[in-house]
């Protein structure tokens, strides 16, 4: 299977862990991956701001760079970047160039852990991790994106993981973008309370599946002072990975019959 | 004032908003309450999603009719003797009614709960007449009255931001002694307004729904404060906006349903009524009945990408979700509607130079799109805003104007991306300093993130003034340099 990764510019800048263990996860799992050459990022920052003339060079070189790879899938590690790839087939309805392309985009495009839950079947990715977690649900993933299955059910099978549900998991974390920067005031209240949870339920790790969030509560964990150890759901999925732990919903359901 | 309720800067609001502790401890025990007794009215229910697509297509539908159905609400009306007025604006409403007073030699008002004769200042205007006096009977706004006309800061509750100890002082002004306990306090004031309502000779209502077949009037209450001033006094005004109608009882019956459990989170509220004029077998009711619809800016929505918010119940479910909303609470937002749907809403209403600021006091997180029964996409239409500012109306000629557009032509170009990817290690040491061996991802590693050193640019600063940010990867350390030497690697093991 071909999968074209979707790097996002956060992991393109900031995060190359998250995109060697998200490519490392997909080949254990079999995919072919590429990384298209003249992808950029989702334009979220300019669109989201208003700016949307501004943004349709983005949209128009993001469709044609990850396109650009004959892929069956386009697999990202960011739900809210991944939730704007899809939202393409609406803002482009009208470009009578792209609007084609903008619908495919959208149906092979797939946030990390989704694909592997809802695409490979994966329910437990062979990982093993000591360590009590709690895990931060992005807005755009569960909501724009409508997934708040997927991340869940793999970190539940992670060996040694113990998941403690975090408090208020419905709110914002307050990053919102270029929110974070326009209304820091606004933010920094939403982003200690977020904090605030994440320490109530004493884990040692934050995990999620949007790098945007977590540079926003890791930074916000950071200049107060607190610790905690941050990680990205693929992080997790690829940590001392033993294959013959590997189960698929499949074999699951077989042993439930 | 109409719906602006105060003449400071949005900063300023803000930074008062962060300072009220209480106010913020008690709009998010609120909304933490809220969530689970809407969530389970809901699920209470079953089909939540199949109701918010009928409460939609009802709403929908009659935005799409709504001259046809304010005429034949208007007809039916007048037909059991009832007058209708329509007011292009807040001033001809107001005029109308205090007309009305005059003539009726009104003294005594009693209204119940009606955000739409906030927006009108109807209170204000009434007492400027000489010798009418004006009672607010819901509880809520019996308070916000007694306490110097203080603003609502909910759309449900108007009294979100005031704790039981604030309102006993509000209450002892007006003789009462007892302890801090809301049942005292509510027999008091109960007893209070009920001298008021026997002695009134004008009512004055809001309208959840006005309905078109029938020319009945719906108000949905739990405390029957607005069935007594539809019952009591002989002149009877309802105060509308023009969208708040629906074709028959049968819609009325699902969208009162979705109201209640919405705003909340109950299956229906206490009263539930539909009334009219008093017809000849009826003992009690108005003999003269007035209902004022009023446009006052809504007509801006209609026809354009913005015509979806007159879709909206004022449930106030989306207030109760938002995060923006639990930090900075009613008053931050300056609009006596607040929340997100006040933040779409209120530049609708009276224009972006007033209210441009609200549209940005999101995260865009979409719990309010979520969480809305008639599907009114509330982050799509305040995105919907600033693109109106930004690209049409062209209001930001700031910095960060020339940053978000030099973004745009960086996030559309694969060359200038890969020299700004190149160049982000080196450019942000002007900014930050950190370990000689600190890597990208090192936060991962350690928990640590490079601290940024002042002064910075504007546009980062509000990031960089309250979170450190991750130093950017070194260009021989990052991710697609990583991927080629995989690829290659992978290459000359003999694989793919």
């Amino acid at each position: 299977m071909k999968v074209a990764i979707f790097s996002t510019c956060v992991v393109d800048l900031f995060f190359p862990k998250v995109g060697q263990a998200m490519t490392e996860v997909l080949e254990r799992f079999g995919c072919d991956c590429y990384l298209p050459e003249n992808q950029i990022c989702c334009g979220q920052p300019t669109y989201n701001s208003g700016y949307l003339k501004e943004t349709d060079k983005t949209l128009h070189n993001e469709i044609d760079s990850l396109l650009s790879v004959d892929a069956d899938y386009i697999v990202g590690p960011a739900g809210s970047c991944v939730a704007m790839l899809r939202s393409y087939k609406n803002s482009l309805k009208d470009d009578p160039e792209y609007a084609q392309k903008a619908a495919e985009l959208a149906d092979k495009s797939y946030e990390f852990s989704q694909f592997l839950y809802r695409v490979l079947g994966v329910v437990d990715a062979g990982a093993q991790l000591d360590a009590k977690a709690t895990y931060h649900r992005s807005c755009h993933m569960t909501r724009l994106l409508g997934e708040a299955t997927a991340p869940f059910v793999l970190l539940d099978h992670v060996k040694d993981l113990e998941m403690t549900p975090l408090p208020n998991i419905q709110n914002c974390c307050g990053f919102g973008g270029t929110f974070s920067a326009k209304e820091p005031e606004i933010s920094q209240t939403m982003v200690d309370e977020k904090v605030d949870s994440v320490l109530s339920t004493k884990a040692e790790i934050l995990i999620s599946a949007d790098p945007a969030c977590l540079m926003n509560i890791g930074g916000r964990f950071s200049r107060r002072g607190e610790k905690i150890k941050i990680m990205h759901i693929a992080e997790v999925l690829n940590s001392n990975v033993d294959v013959k732990r590997i189960k698929y919903k499949k074999d699951i359901e077989k042993v439930e019959q | 004032m109409g719906i602006a309720t105060s003449t400071k800067p949005f900063v300023e609001r803000v930074e008062e908003a962060k300072k009220d502790k209480f106010m913020q401890a008690s709009v998010a025990k609120a909304q933490d309450a809220q969530w689970d007794k809407r969530e389970a009215a809901r699920k209470e229910l079953g089909n939540w999603e199949q109701w918010r697509d009928l409460g939609e297509q009802i709403r929908q539908h009659v935005i799409k009719y709504l001259p046809d159905y304010l005429e034949e609400f208007a007809d039916n009306v007048e037909k059991k003797g009832g007058h209708v007025f329509f007011a292009k604006t807040d001033q001809e409403a107001t005029e109308y009614i205090k007309d009305l007073a005059v003539k009726k030699a009104v003294k005594k008002v009693v209204k119940s709960k009606s955000m739409v004769s906030t927006e009108i200042d109807l209170d204000k205007e009434l007492m400027k007449l000489p010798g009418v006096s004006v009672m607010e009977t819901d509880l809520a706004e019996f308070i916000l009255q007694e306490d110097n006309w203080d603003e609502p800061t909910h759309i449900v509750f108007p009294t979100l931001h005031k704790n039981r100890d604030q309102i006993q002082k509000v209450f002892e002004k007006l003789g009462y002694t007892g302890s801090n306990e809301p049942e005292k306090m509510a027999k008091f004031a109960r007893k209070y307004l009920r001298e008021y309502f026997l002695q009134a000779d004008m009512g004055v209502t809001g309208c959840n729904f006005a309905i078109a077949d029938s020319g009945m009037i719906n108000l949905v209450t739990n405390e029957g404060n607005a069935d007594l001033t539809m019952a009591i006094p002989k002149t009877q005004v309802v105060v509308m906006g023009m969208e708040r109608i629906v074709p028959s009882l049968k819609e009325a019956e699902v969208l009162d349903n979705m109201l209640s459990r919405s705003a909340v989170g109950q299956k229906l509220t206490s009263y539930c009524s539909f009334s009219g004029k008093r017809t000849d077998d009826e003992s009690d009711g108005p003999d003269d009945f007035h209902v004022v619809i009023i446009d006052n800016g809504r007509s801006n929505a209609l026809g354009t990408q913005f015509e979806s918010v007159l879709q909206c119940i004022r449930c106030g479910s989306c207030l109760n979700v938002c995060p923006v909303y639990r930090h900075i609470g009613g008053k931050g937002y300056g609009s006596i509607y607040p929340g997100p749907i006040g933040a779409v809403l209120s530049p609708v209403l009276d224009g972006y130079e007033e209210f441009g600021d609200l549209p940005y006091a999101s995260s865009l997180c979409a719990a309010c799109t979520e969480t809305c029964p008639v599907r009114i996409p509330l982050h799509e239409l305040l995105i919907e805003h600033r693109h109106v500012m930004m690209d049409k109306l062209h209001t930001d000629h700031s910095l960060t104007n020339t940053i978000m557009k030099t973004i745009g032509v960086g996030t559309g170009s694969p060359i200038l991306f890969k020299s700004a990817m190149f160049g982000a290690n080196t450019a942000s040491k002007v900014v930050s300093h950190h370990d000689h061996d600190s890597v990208a991802g090192f936060l991962y590693e350690t928990g640590r993130i490079g601290k940024l050193h002042k002064p910075v640019p504007k546009f980062a600063r509000g990031w960089t003034d309250i979170r450190d940010l991750p130093q950017p990867a070194k260009s021989h350390e990052n991710f697609r340099h990583w991927f080629k030497k995989h690829k290659q690697e992978q290459a000359a093991k003999g694989g793919k």
